[in-house]
């Protein structure tokens, strides 16, 4: 089920942020924008970008999420590839975008808009066939593939084989790592105690592996499982797989930057 | 006489009560990790993508000739002797089955597995008719003598442990108190048979209906559908309008992916395949069979071609097995008949939306259940498609479901119509994000339910889109891409 690869490596792409690498967490987007120049690709970054529309998708309001798609098709006009530092949101504009617009006149463009998404690690990995040095001090991290990434947009070993490039990572797996973190989007306050209940599982399911630190692609799981282990203290931060990766190749001895917290 | 008996409660109050039960939660999680892992063996050296595929391939063909395929189920039936009938809704199967035992002057009845009976609420009706209903398959059996619900449907008493079941059947039945499966069951197994043999009528549910050859399939590992269906002198199967099938050669791959999904096992220890009466020439079986075809709501589902999708299910449990949520909370909290993933997509067209509104929204799409369902049935779209429906959020889409819009308030509509101005609109999308940016000292400390057990996420010092406006105007001046 893995996306067809070019037949040529692009020279240049969209950088499509979503709103809440954007608003939270700048620093994965950007080290995914420096991970793709770093390459020899040419970044593009529309100042027009808002959001890719999924949360009024998912919560049943169509409408609404079909005009701010229609924002987006706007602002991502052209030909090369939009990628996106999120599985969450590249599987909207896969695989939903094209289903709300069904029927609709702009049910081709938007299929073309669709054709053209690409989430950024498994861009990284397969397109751009990235070769990771790794500049770190010994340390052991757990992957959390979410859902999306991994059911929707078939990437559960796209994370792990990143983080397998690395020589100074010891990879560690939860138990049940395929299991869902809680998060949802809505469903974490609409529906909060058993979300509570689900992240709970989760932590303790990385902890208990011996990671220090847990990586993924999906900002809404680091900001549940993330501000669960803040706030009960696990001494366990999450980090975006992007920044992590950047902070890699970089370190030199300086201490990472921790995402998800209060600074 | 009404039959609003079904036990609707608050999702909400179900689900917390279940999370502070500890006993449940440790029931649930131990029971669905050795099923997950019992299916995951099963299936180990199958080529299960395949499989997967011709299952729902069936089911689709079936589904596609639906009113055509019961009609010709009717008429083989007819033909071998098997009186059919059909029910518009549960009352009217409850009706039906009541008339036939009181034809019959039977008192008691001996029941085999069925959710369709457990959807319509055979026993009560019956109870209240003056006729003895008594679960036989062991699962069910326990649930009755605890006057609960089933909590899966597979394993109805999954939600009780071995202790909790020695207790129970101690205080019933007198049986002496053992942490021994082997001796419950065969206690269990004693007080059950002395009914089979007493029982004026037997009911089972059914598997598949091949249309075909009239010939229908039940699949269990007691052998208690074995006596349901041969003791008794009359035989009552009672099922979905949507079982149907049509050859019998579709049975295989169905059975094959049944088994495996739902308990692991490679075949059942016994499956019944029952087409007519007992022969002149045979030494038993019923003198008299019924099938009963129950619509209650599914032929709505049949007009809507998406929705459709979900009468494919084979009701083998392993979206349940696998869900995260239901894993969590167990079967009862969600307060109907089939609980869990399925349920979640079917009970809305059973009992309509207003009764069922929590059910849509209580998932996080993660896609489990669709990623193991032998059937391919597309779960999280149609849990989108009735999250849609619950808010008529769809102008150009129509909504169809009973009670669809029940969660149409103004307060929720305000939100995404505000929503949609920022994020429709590049200009009002950055102001706000620089306005977040500008408050981000200013967060409440409290989000509901979310910092009740997290800290909530402080917005950033510069959006992304300030920091690259920045980058491409230093990047502008100094004509070359920066390291």
């Amino acid at each position: 089920m893995s996306q067809a690869l070019p037949p040529t490596p692009p020279t240049q792409v969209i950088f499509y942020a979503t709103c809440l690498v954007d608003l939270y967490f700048p620093d994965a987007g950007l080290a995914g924008i420096q991970l793709l120049e770093r390459q020899g690709i040419q970044v593009i970054f529309p100042q027009n970008q808002t959001c890719c529309g999924q949360p009024a998708y998912s919560s049943g309001f169509n409408d609404q999420a079909r005009e701010v798609v229609l924002a987006q098709l706007e602002a991502l006009a052209g030909d090369c590839p939009i990628v996106l530092p999120s599985g969450s949101c590249a599987a909207m504009m896969k695989h939903h975008y094209p289903e709300l617009f069904a029927g609709t006149p702009q049910a081709q463009a938007i299929q073309a808009l669709a054709d053209r998404v690409w989430e950024l690690s498994d861009f990284l990995l397969r397109v751009c066939q990235i070769q990771l040095q790794d500049q770190g001090q010994p340390i052991k991290v757990a992957m959390h593939t979410s859902c999306s990434a991994r059911r929707e947009m078939g990437l559960a070993e796209t994370g792990p084989q990143l983080l397998d490039q690395l020589s100074q990572v010891e990879r560690v797996e939860q138990a049940r790592a395929s299991e869902c973190c809680g998060f949802g989007g809505r469903f974490s306050l609409r529906h909060a105690d058993i979300s509570a209940a689900m992240v709970a599982d989760k932590a303790q399911a990385l902890k208990a592996a011996g990671a220090e630190r847990f990586v993924t692609t999906d900002c809404g799981c680091m900001m549940n499982i993330a501000g669960y282990t803040e706030k009960q203290g696990l001494g366990l931060p999450g980090q975006h797989l992007l920044s992590f990766l950047w902070e890699r190749l970089n370190a030199e001895g300086q201490a990472p930057e921790e995402v998800g917290g209060r600074s | 006489m009404s039959l609003q008996t079904i036990p609707l409660h608050s999702f909400d109050a179900g689900a917390q009560a279940a999370l502070n039960n500890p006993q449940v939660r440790r029931n649930f999680r131990q029971a669905m990790d050795g099923l997950m892992s019992k299916r995951a063996a099963a299936f180990a050296d199958w080529e299960l993508e395949p499989l997967r595929e011709l299952g729902a391939a069936i089911r689709l063909r079936a589904l596609a000739r639906l009113p055509e395929l019961l009609e010709q189920l009717e008429a083989n039936l007819q033909k071998q002797g098997v009186q059919v009938h059909w029910a518009q809704t549960g009352e009217e199967a409850c009706q039906i089955i009541r008339d036939i035992c009181q034809a019959r002057g039977a008192k008691s009845v001996i029941k085999g597995k069925s959710m369709v009976s457990e959807e319509m609420e055979l026993n009560h009706f019956l109870e209240a008719a003056g006729i003895e209903a008594l679960e036989s398959d062991l699962g069910e059996y326990i649930v009755q003598l605890a006057e609960e619900t089933p909590s899966h449907i597979i394993m109805p008493a999954i939600h009780k442990n071995t202790d909790e079941i020695s207790q129970l059947l101690h205080e019933k039945t007198g049986t002496e108190p053992s942490h021994d499966v082997d001796y419950l069951t065969a206690s269990a197994r004693q007080q059950l048979r002395e009914k089979f043999m007493t029982a004026d009528v037997g009911i089972s549910g059914v598997n598949f209906a091949v249309a075909e050859t009239g010939t229908l399939c039940l699949v269990e590992n007691e052998g208690n559908g074995r006596l349901t269906t041969s003791v008794p002198a009359c035989h009552i199967a009672v099922t979905g309008i949507e079982k149907v099938i049509e050859k019998l050669e579709d049975v295989t791959p169905l059975l094959a992916l049944l088994t495996r999904s739902a308990t692991g096992q490679h075949i059942t220890t016994y499956f019944n395949m029952v087409s007519a009466p007992r022969q002149a020439d045979e030494k038993d079986g019923p003198e008299a069979v019924h099938l009963v075809l129950v619509d209650s709501g599914r032929s709505a589902i049949y007009q809507d071609e998406a929705l459709l999708d979900t009468l494919r299910c084979i009701r083998c449990g392993a979206c349940m097995n696998h869900c995260p949520v239901y894993t969590r909370i167990g079967g009862h909290a969600y307060g109907t008949t089939y609980p869990g993933p399925i349920g979640k997509i079917l009970m809305p067209h059973l009992l309509g939306l207003e009764a069922t509104q929590d059910l849509p929204s209580a998932s996080t799409l993660c896609g489990a259940c669709a990623e193991v369902c032998p059937v391919k049935i597309p779960i999280p779209r149609l849990l989108q498609r009735l999250r849609k429906e619950a808010v008529d959020g769809d102008s150009l889409r129509p909504s169809r479901v009973r009670g669809h819009g029940v969660k149409r308030h103004w307060r929720e509509r305000l939100i995404w119509s505000v929503w949609r101005q920022i994020h429709a609109r590049p200009r009002a999308y950055r102001w706000a994000g620089n306005l977040l940016t500008r408050l981000r000292g200013l967060m409440p400390k409290q989000l509901g339910g979310w910092t009740r057990v997290r800290t909530l996420p402080k917005p950033a010092a510069r959006t992304l889109h300030q920091l690259m406006q920045t980058r491409d105007a230093q990047t502008k001046t100094a004509q070359e891409p920066r390291a």
